[in-house]
């Protein structure tokens, strides 16, 4: 699939604002919390789970979507959000809790809700495919060519709402794709012993869809399968199941002593990073010069530090807001 | 010039109601266990799918997760889904989405996701149809935040809350007895048959009706448990006892203003329930009589619910942990010291 050089350098540059908006909330997830770690104190509290090295699925995938394709996230979420078009200053202000997030500081880093780009996610693994399936019928039913996107990982095809959700997408042909982020680990569980298959690509002929399995953590390969995935499903031809190999490069949350992971792991995995992978490709094809990488950087770091400025300057909402938004008026 | 009345059983009237929504709002469609050509087993959706054909009234696979789950993603693409949960019992294998997600996103969305769904389920027992299909659990529904919760008792309650329901941008479940339908293989319960207009029409939430205004005792409840007031205060009025019947028609939101006002006048509280006993609708009642009208109280508030059991098959059995006529007698002269 020809890649054209402004769909390659948006993917370098979103590839880049994921890993340093992902870097800079492991850094701000740690004040208030040396030396002694109190997962309740600084100014992010709560659980916090990072996808650095996990940016070719959100970037390879998300770079075929419109504005109002839907996404189904995960506890994971970041990556996608960002690849999705999310406004990162809401973004960034709903995880430090303040009143200019995107839930006004009543969802957190877990709970991303955002009806602009269309995205929604949640703590339960699994839960979202069924809600991608959902807003795939919608699409369907009011005839719109739009396709929805369930991303879970690979615990996640384990669980009933990856059977039924799968079920129903193919049962009345929606135009859902369904992608599977295997980065080795359920937690501690690593897939060979929570998963009877090796590929849960192989799932979909359960489904009579088609299932393909991305060997590599590389932009360009998952670019490649899901344009032919979100295609089809544009077309009306039904869902798809993909399966993407990635690497998670921090713990599972913030804080996991990772008594699970071989010390040497995490350092061997570092040295296939996609973003660099991604890079050489653009310099070796022409497609970009050096400056127009270091460009695409500065402009990531940018919206970063911006992002996380307004965040930290945002005010809290008032403690009686708690109160509000249960039921729509 | 005569008036043309006509009376519905519940089934049919909320069959008519979601209908008539149909037919105003496209958004409106209904998916579920075999309300397609089945019309729904306890006929909810009767008569839907031969004027809306299979688009709008889908029939589903066995898989709750997934259509309640799919039921939320496309409300929040535009759509108005009508879900059926076929009983509530069922609840377990798709509570996740019920409760985590329907339940929350608005919420957690600082109001930026509205989830216009409306859960439709069957409840109740008196049919022998054991521990996992004799449930009411809308107690246990009613405890999530989140969740507006209707519970008719008669066929124009039942019309009128569903358009309700349907209309209101919010999570609805929707709790119809199936004792009150109005079902050909079931003991028929004729008081839930009503005069309904054919007009649509909307009952708003959170307002009790009087079914029966009195002085002596108010007795609160819902769904079955208002017909079973209803006998007893006939029984009662007998000897010149004069019982209030209170029907709530929602617990969330719940009219613990009306609650108030009659306990204020009759000075005695009857909750009468067919959920379990412990943490429920009679205990949340029985509360909000505590903290706002506790000393109006001239006996102590009595409770006829099921007694934490699960519901047992065998007719006897069941028929001793059900609220009955009998019972609520038993309990209103006991309160007036006779």
């Amino acid at each position: 699939m020809a890649v054209d050089r402004t769909t390659l350098l948006t993917m370098y540059r979103d590839m880049w604002t994921i890993r340093l908006f992902e870097d800079a909330m492991a850094a701000a997830y740690l004040e208030g919390k040396q030396p002694v770690f109190n997962i309740a104190a600084g100014p992010v509290p709560g659980e916090m789970h990072l996808a650095a090295g996990q940016e070719p699925v959100a970037v390879g995938v998300c770079a075929h979507l419109r504005r109002e394709d839907a996404v189904a996230g995960t506890h994971r979420p970041h990556h996608f959000a960002i690849a999705k078009g999310m406004d990162l200053r809401r973004m960034a202000a709903e995880i430090f809790g303040k009143v200019t997030g995107l839930g006004r500081g009543k969802g957190g880093h877990m709970h991303l809700f955002d009806p602009e780009t269309h995205f929604g996610c949640g703590g339960i693994v699994g839960a979202g495919i069924p809600h991608a399936v959902g807003a795939a019928l919608a699409f369907k039913k009011q005839g719109r060519d739009n396709v929805a996107v369930a991303f879970f990982g690979d615990g996640a095809a384990n669980q009933g709402a990856f059977h039924e959700g799968l079920n129903l997408a193919a049962l009345w042909k929606l135009p859902v794709i369904f992608v599977v982020e295997d980065n080795a680990w359920a937690i501690s569980v690593p897939k060979a012993k929570s998963t009877a298959i090796a590929s849960n690509a192989d799932r979909a002929a359960a489904y009579g869809i088609p299932g393909v399995y991305v060997g590599e953590n590389d932009a360009l390969a998952v670019y490649e399968a899901a344009g032919e995935a979100v295609a089809r499903a544009r077309r009306g031809e039904g869902p798809t199941l993909l399966e993407v190999k990635t690497d998670r490069y921090y713990g599972h949350f913030q804080g996991d002593p990772e008594v699970y992971r071989p010390k040497d792991e995490v350092p061997r995995l570092k040295a296939n990073d996609p973003i660099d992978r991604l890079g050489r490709r653009i310099l070796e094809t022409g497609a970009g010069t050096q400056a127009d990488l270091d460009a695409a950087r500065e402009e990531a770091r940018a919206k970063v530090d911006d992002a996380f400025r307004f965040a930290r300057e945002s005010p809290y909402p008032s403690p009686e807001e708690a109160l509000m938004h249960v039921f729509a008026e | 010039m005569a008036v043309e009345t006509r009376r519905l059983t519940m089934g049919k009237a909320i069959a008519e109601a979601i209908a008539q929504e149909m037919e105003r709002d496209p958004r409106v469609f209904v998916m579920g266990e075999d309300v397609g050509v089945y019309g729904g087993i306890f006929g909810a959706t009767q008569g839907l799918y031969e004027k809306f054909g299979p688009e709008r009234v889908m029939d589903t696979p066995i898989s709750e997760t997934g259509f309640i789950g799919a039921a939320l993603g496309a409300a929040l693409e535009g759509m108005r889904p009508i879900a059926e949960l076929m009983f509530v019992d069922f609840f377990g294998v798709a509570m996740d989405q019920i409760y985590n997600h329907i339940a929350k996103i608005h919420y957690m969305s600082g109001g930026g996701f509205k989830v216009p769904v409306v859960i439709m389920t069957a409840i109740g027992g008196g049919y022998s149809d054991a521990a996992q299909h004799s449930q009411c659990l809308y107690g246990l529904f009613a405890h999530v935040p989140g969740l507006k919760i209707v519970v008719p008792s008669n066929a124009y309650d039942a019309k009128g809350l569903m358009i309700q329901a349907i209309r209101d941008d919010n999570p609805v479940m929707y709790f119809f007895h199936k004792g009150l339908m109005g079902l050909g293989w079931m003991t028929p319960q004729p008081s839930a048959m009503s005069e309904v207009p054919e007009e649509p029409y909307t009952i708003p939430f959170g307002k009790a009706d009087v079914k029966r205004p009195g002085r002596d005792v108010t007795v609160v409840s819902v769904a079955m448990g208002v017909h079973r007031a209803m006998e007893a205060a006939e029984v009662l009025a007998r000897d010149g006892i004069e019982v209030e019947v209170l029907d709530l028609r929602t617990l969330v939101p719940l009219d613990r203003d009306a609650i108030v006002e009659s306990v204020k006048r009759t000075h005695r509280l009857l909750v009468v329930d067919e959920d379990y006993l412990s943490y429920g609708m009679s205990g949340e009642v029985a509360a909000t009589v505590a903290e706002r009208a506790l000393d109006y109280l001239d006996a102590p508030v009595r409770r006829i619910a099921v007694p934490d059991v699960p519901i047992p098959y065998s007719r006897p059995l069941e028929q001793f942990v059900l609220p009955s006529a009998d019972k609520i007698v038993a309990a209103v002269r006991e309160m007036l010291g006779e």
